[in-house]
């Protein structure tokens, strides 16, 4: 059973490890600090809102709002920061506090008015968006000083890799994820609401706070990928990160999460970033073949990982089966 | 550690053949595939690196700043020696530029420019987009003559450098002339298909007999838009006079059919002058001047359409 449960986890790191092994065989370069820091920083904003969606998606729900909720809150720090004069730091507990309420809301609408989490965050998706078009249409520079502080903080390794703050950001992120989901009581729960509603409601599951909690934490981790994506272009663009809430899914199911939520790892979602990172590193390595291969590439490996998955059920259930054909009357 | 020494004593053997032949690995940062125009620079792009003997690594970025960013930062992982950059948005370059000036990377900037330090680009290559809004509104002042005309704008791309720029240009051309006024103006955000609605949109709230002058920021939202005013039952190029930028093959096609009425010229050569500016800062040190313009070269039913849609019809457009 450990094993089955494990193995989507260890076919993703071999796949990281094997095509990374096979991009560096290409392209030498790519074994060097300045890619493994770019792996870090490019994707600090798509790992972060991956966590959150992790819990979601462990706990049988669907965020489509988190794209939209990044380029709000891209486009409301901006707009906050260059017509007030209020600090950074409390700008970002402002914007922290509103994405918080914003998912919190929306866990509130799926658990009490029992409706499916798709249309729910679907109706967040443009709610957002349209708030974010509402602020401002142009693309917004921040330039507070604060934000060169943060943005000069780095460890130049050896090689001209810059480790930034942001790539830290992510990393911590997921440590804190992986804590939550396997170490408490809250993380039991996300699982357990995952295994079924129903039954999660009869081993004891207090099912609206942790349906709220969950909304609330992707939320809240989509506010903060959007602080990050707004430190990682200096601006707020109100057309930003269309679609990322779909890479963020991609990046789940090829870390090995199951899509009907119950089973998976923070840590599996870790290497489906880095493997989504790594294709479109080679792919500008290479130079000549078309970005749209990452689509495709990404597009197949999730086939692979949906079957792999299938299969794994399957076999789990098919093994079971005599139990319960025995316990029928 | 064997590989790891086997690795570096190949790079070493390869990197004096390399410099002995002196070709030039260039990255090219292209914003998406959005507009036949960005095709055809794509393709003359391709073209000019290829005539030189460069080799031109390619990355289309479907629209997305990120995915821009990421491209440069692995160009500058591969140690290329040049990236050319036409950025999908002004702001947000600062930090990667950097990146790139730290690595002694020139970096040249192709048909847009960016909010940023200009000592972190070596050149910008850009048409004036405020003078092509110009040129389109003097364009319409001039066909009009005094007669009253209410025109609509199909916008760029909301926040892009040509969409503001062309708008204000365009205002510009036409100001003091209070026989044009502008009724209507929204954002088809430079495609053909959502030129095609934006304008549906505009003959409903309006009246096709209300319109009397479409401008529109590029040539495919103005196919687009011809193709509503068709389905209106209106004529367009009679009824409603089109004035458009860029000078794509299709829009001299309509031009040539009488369904079009101008085009201002945005040359998809920016790589040329880019590279010649690059070459001779390589080999003898020479910098360019910030800013290089291409020219803006206005065409009406005058011209020779059908010729230059044969003409330009093989880019890629």
């Amino acid at each position: 059973m450990i094993r089955s449960t494990h193995l989507p986890l260890v076919v993703t790191i071999l796949t990281f490890l094997a095509a990374f092994v096979l991009c560096s065989g290409q392209y030498p370069a790519m074994m060097s600090t300045r890619v493994v820091a770019n792996l870090l920083t490019d994707n600090a904003f798509l790992g972060i809102v991956a966590v959150g969606m992790t819990f979601v998606i462990l706990s049988g729900g669907i965020d489509l709002s988190v794209g939209s909720v990044i380029a709000f809150t891209g486009v409301f720090l901006a707009v906050i920061l260059r017509d007030t004069s209020i600090h950074p730091l409390a700008a970002f507990a402002l914007v922290l506090a509103m994405t918080i309420a914003f998912g919190a809301a929306m866990g509130a609408i799926i658990h009490y008015l029992d409706m499916p989490a798709f249309i729910v965050t679907l109706a967040g998706m443009f709610l957002a968006r349209g708030l974010a078009y509402v602020l401002s249409t142009d693309s917004v520079p921040i330039t507070h000083e604060f934000y060169d502080v943060l943005q000069s903080l780095y460890w130049k390794a050896p090689g001209g890799g810059r480790f930034r703050l942001t790539g830290m950001v992510m990393l911590a992120t997921f440590i804190i994820g992986m804590v939550v989901a396997h170490r408490t009581r809250f993380g039991q729960n996300v699982y357990a609401l995952g295994g079924g509603a129903q039954t999660a409601r009869l081993m004891g599951v207090p099912l609206a706070s942790t349906t709220i909690g969950i909304y609330a934490l992707s939320g809240g981790l989509a506010g903060l990928a959007g602080i990050v994506f707004s430190l990682y272009t200096s601006a707020g663009y109100s057309l930003a990160t269309v679609g990322v809430e779909l890479d963020a899914i991609a990046a789940v199911v090829i870390g090995g999460t199951l899509l009907s939520g119950g089973s998976g790892f923070v840590a599996g979602t870790f290497f489906g970033i880095l493997i989504m990172g790594l294709i479109q590193t080679y792919i500008v390595f290479d130079g000549t073949l078309s970005s749209w291969w990452t689509k495709i590439v990404i597009g197949g490996l999730l086939f692979a990982f949906i079957l792999l998955q299938k299969g794994l059920t399957w076999a789990t259930t098919a093994r079971r089966k005599p139990l319960i054909d025995f316990a029928a009357p | 550690m064997k590989l790891k020494s086997l690795l570096i004593a190949s790079a070493m053997m390869l990197a004096p053949a390399s410099v002995m032949a002196a070709d030039l690995t260039i990255g090219f940062s292209q914003i998406g595939s959005e507009s036949g125009w960005r095709a055809a620079e794509t393709t003359v792009t391709k073209q000019e690196a290829e005539k030189r003997g460069i080799d031109l690594k390619f990355a289309d970025a479907q629209q997305k700043q990120e995915n821009q960013i990421k491209a440069i930062r692995s160009f500058i992982a591969q140690d290329v020696d040049a990236i050319l950059l036409a950025p999908v948005v002004a702001t947000g370059w600062d930090e990667v530029l950097e990146e790139a000036k730290d690595a002694e990377i020139p970096v040249l900037l192709l048909d847009r420019t960016v909010d940023a330090s200009e000592d972190l680009y070596l050149t910008a290559v850009t048409s004036d987009l405020v003078h092509e809004g110009e040129v389109a509104g003097k364009w319409l002042v001039e066909e009009m003559a005094g007669k009253p005309c209410n025109v609509v704008e199909l916008q760029g791309t909301t926040g892009s450098s040509p969409a503001i720029d062309r708008k204000k240009g365009f205002e510009q051309g036409i100001a003091g002339h209070d026989n044009l006024k502008i009724i209507r103006s929204q954002t088809g955000d430079f495609t053909r298909s959502q030129g095609k609605v934006v304008m549906e949109s505009f003959l409903k709230a309006e009246g096709g007999a209300n319109i009397c002058a479409l401008y529109a920021h590029n040539d495919d939202m103005a196919v687009g838009a011809i193709q509503a005013i068709k389905e209106a039952g209106l004529k367009p190029g009679q009824d409603i006079k089109i004035v458009s930028i860029d000078s794509v093959p299709d829009i001299h096609l309509a031009m040539a059919a009488g369904e079009a009425n101008a085009t201002i010229e945005l040359t998809p050569n920016m790589a040329g002058p880019a590279l010649d500016a690059l070459e001779a800062y390589l080999s003898s040190g020479t910098t360019p001047p910030k800013w290089i313009q291409t020219e803006s070269r206005l065409y009406t039913l005058k011209d020779d359409n059908q010729a230059v849609y044969e003409a330009k019809k093989g880019l890629g457009y």
